[in-house]
């Protein structure tokens, strides 16, 4: 996939490792911040602005804080489960960004680098499986508390992250279908050839998987196992100090992974809009910039200015997203329980089912009939499109989540206590009742 | 005056939709995010409007020789409700009387303002005035001297023939 010497290649890595890990860390860190200044914005407030000039070194002032703080450790919590939570919380978080490429590839004079830290096959499965691992440190941490709000937070977030682990995936399935890879540099580049982001042909398969990524990354409407009004703040209810900060920057981490996701495989990842010159790809040994019409391939070369330009685009993508996981947090009220699970397995998962399989369907009938280039994706915007208008209109009609009040209208309430009728009361007579 | 109750209606069931209702609430939040006018108050640079009867850390009038205008007619320890003021009264060889020991402990006081109110020489005055953070607990029982210090306008007590003080 690249033409550095084995040398080079493990210095770049390693570099790129150092790199991706700082800047996400950092981000992290700025998220922060910026959730509290826009939560204050959107409340007609301010925020912090006190730390530096624009509060921007408030997360510095909450780290060294957050260090200097007591450890706390409860009598009866299991000791190295306790302890190894966090930990399995945050490198899931930390760790799935490895496969996002966020540039184009940069010519440097020891060959051309890839601008991903690993550009492994697996690409979407990689996430896939390692945003799920993610659970099992909320999971230990509600467990190994020994405390009850902690154990439903845990246990929340558990049955939560199965039911729309689901409707992720099949989400991601059209995304598939259409780039015909995994691999998430693949998935850029077939966006960059259709001329179309995927977000267009698969708007429905966008809003499931925006949907689905709210509650695997616990955000809200569905922070269930945070919720702070039940559950104290769930499964970190006895964590303090840096242990409680990890649990942060794992669901922080994790909201910045799934920004970029959605913006890799739904808006093109790093590619520029209506800029052919960005189309780079590592094709047999060689990098591409596209395909004659015989179908052979033309060479390109990368260009350290592409190279950041690129990445811009990426970031301000990626930022877009994030500012809408925070949107909506201040705007969304928590979902009850029995809603969340009511989305999960019967909004979520037969819609996407269903959708999965007419999109098959149209695909399908497209190859047959040999339609490609840019009538493939304008078809398919049509094909999606619709189907976004019915689960908009028809689908999330009293049907996507409902108060008890409505739904009680069209069903009786039964009260599961029976009313026993009692024997009225003899009226007393005696002294001092009655005048 | 009969209370007047305004009824909600729960939409109708056929007619609600979240997705659509989510976007229009993301618009009004997002109304409110860029709107300029912020609410806060960026305290220590900017302070805020007092009113002119708000109630706070007493003073105590001065006569312009220094003496305090107390005569120690002892009205006030007598009408404070909290009981926070402690006063102990003498006379000097003109038979004018003065206060010996005058203290107020601001941590008792609930600000009700009534010492000034009953005071015949308006010399104890609750102020327009609420920074008094100390260090020590014992700060907070004002001396005659410190209630002399002090240097902020006066509560102005309510008028029945101006009763907005407008």
């Amino acid at each position: 996939m690249n033409d550095l010497s084995l040398t080079a290649f493990v210095i770049t890595s390693s570099v790129k490792v150092f790199a991706v890990f700082s800047i996400l860390l950092a981000s992290v860190a700025l998220m922060t911040l910026v959730e509290r200044r826009l939560a204050g914005f959107i409340q007609d407030r301010l925020g912090p602005n006190r730390v530096g000039p624009f509060g921007i070194l408030q997360p510095a002032a909450d780290g060294i804080k957050n260090i200097l703080k007591e450890e706390t450790m409860p009598a009866t919590a299991n000791r190295f489960f306790f302890v190894l939570a966090p930990a399995l919380a945050i490198i899931p978080g930390v760790i799935t960004f490895a496969v996002v490429p966020f540039a184009a590839p940069l010519p440097t004079p020891w060959g051309t680098v890839d601008m991903v830290v690993a550009d492994i096959p697996i690409g979407i499965l990689y996430i896939l499986a390692l945003s799920s691992l993610g659970v099992y440190g909320l999971f230990l941490a509600g467990w190994a508390s020994n405390n009850k709000y902690a154990f439903l937070g845990g246990l929340r977030s558990a049955s939560q992250m199965i039911s729309y682990e689901v409707a992720l995936g099949l989400s991601i399935v059209p995304v598939l279908f259409l780039a015909g890879n995994v691999t998430l540099t693949q998935i850029v580049w077939q966006q960059q050839q259709l001329g179309f982001w995927y977000i267009l042909p698969l708007s429905l398969a966008f809003i499931l998987f925006v949907i689905s990524a709210f509650a695997e990354t616990n955000r809200l409407p569905f922070d269930l196992p945070e919720a702070e009004s039940e559950l104290v703040t769930g499964y970190h209810t006895e964590y303090s100090g840096m242990k409680f900060s990890m649990f942060f920057i794992a669901e922080y981490s994790h909201i910045l992974t799934a920004s970029a996701l959605m913006a890799t495989l739904f808006l093109g990842g790093w590619s520029i809009p209506f800029w052919s010159g960005d189309h780079l790809l590592w094709y047999e040994g060689m990098l591409i910039s596209g395909f004659t019409a015989a179908g052979e391939p033309i060479a390109a070369q990368g260009a350290w200015w592409k190279t950041i330009l690129t990445f811009l685009s990426f970031a301000v993508k990626t930022a877009f997203f994030i500012g809408v996981f925070m949107w909506v947090r201040w705007t969304l009220p928590r979902f009850r329980y029995d809603q969340v699970m009511h989305l999960g397995w019967k909004v979520m998962l037969p819609v996407s089912l269903v959708y999965v399989m007419l999109l098959a369907g149209t695909i399908l009938v497209l190859d047959q009939v040999g339609v490609e280039g840019f009538l493939f994706g304008a078809i398919l915007t049509a094909v999606s499109g619709a189907c976004t208008l019915i689960f908009v209109f028809v689908v999330d009609s009293d049907r996507l989540i409902t108060g008890s009040a409505v739904s009680g209208t069209s069903r009786e309430v039964r009260s599961p206590v029976r009313q026993v009728r009692r024997p009225a009361l003899e009226p007393r007579t005696g002294a001092g009742v009655g005048q | 005056m009969a209370a007047t109750v305004k009824v909600m209606r729960r939409p109708d069931p056929g007619k609600t939709s979240y997705i659509r209702a989510t976007l229009k609430g993301m618009a009004l939040t997002f109304k409110h995010m860029v709107n300029p006018d912020k609410v806060t108050l960026q305290y220590p640079e900017e302070q805020p409007d007092l009113s002119p009867r708000w109630r706070g850390t007493h003073r105590m009038e001065v006569h312009a020789d220094g003496r305090p205008k107390c005569v120690a007619c002892g009205l006030c320890p007598t009408v404070c409700p909290a009981n926070c003021i402690r006063l102990v009264g003498g006379e000097d060889d003109q038979g004018n009387r003065y206060p010996i020991v005058y203290e107020i402990d601001e941590f008792r006081c609930i600000f009700c303002g009534m010492c000034q109110e009953v005071c015949p020489v308006e010399a104890i005055h609750v102020g327009v005035h609420f920074e008094n953070a100390e260090y020590t607990r014992e700060r907070f029982v004002y001396d005659l001297d410190r209630l002399m210090e002090q240097d902020h306008p006066t509560t102005l007590l309510w008028d029945p023939s101006d009763p907005r003080s407008e």
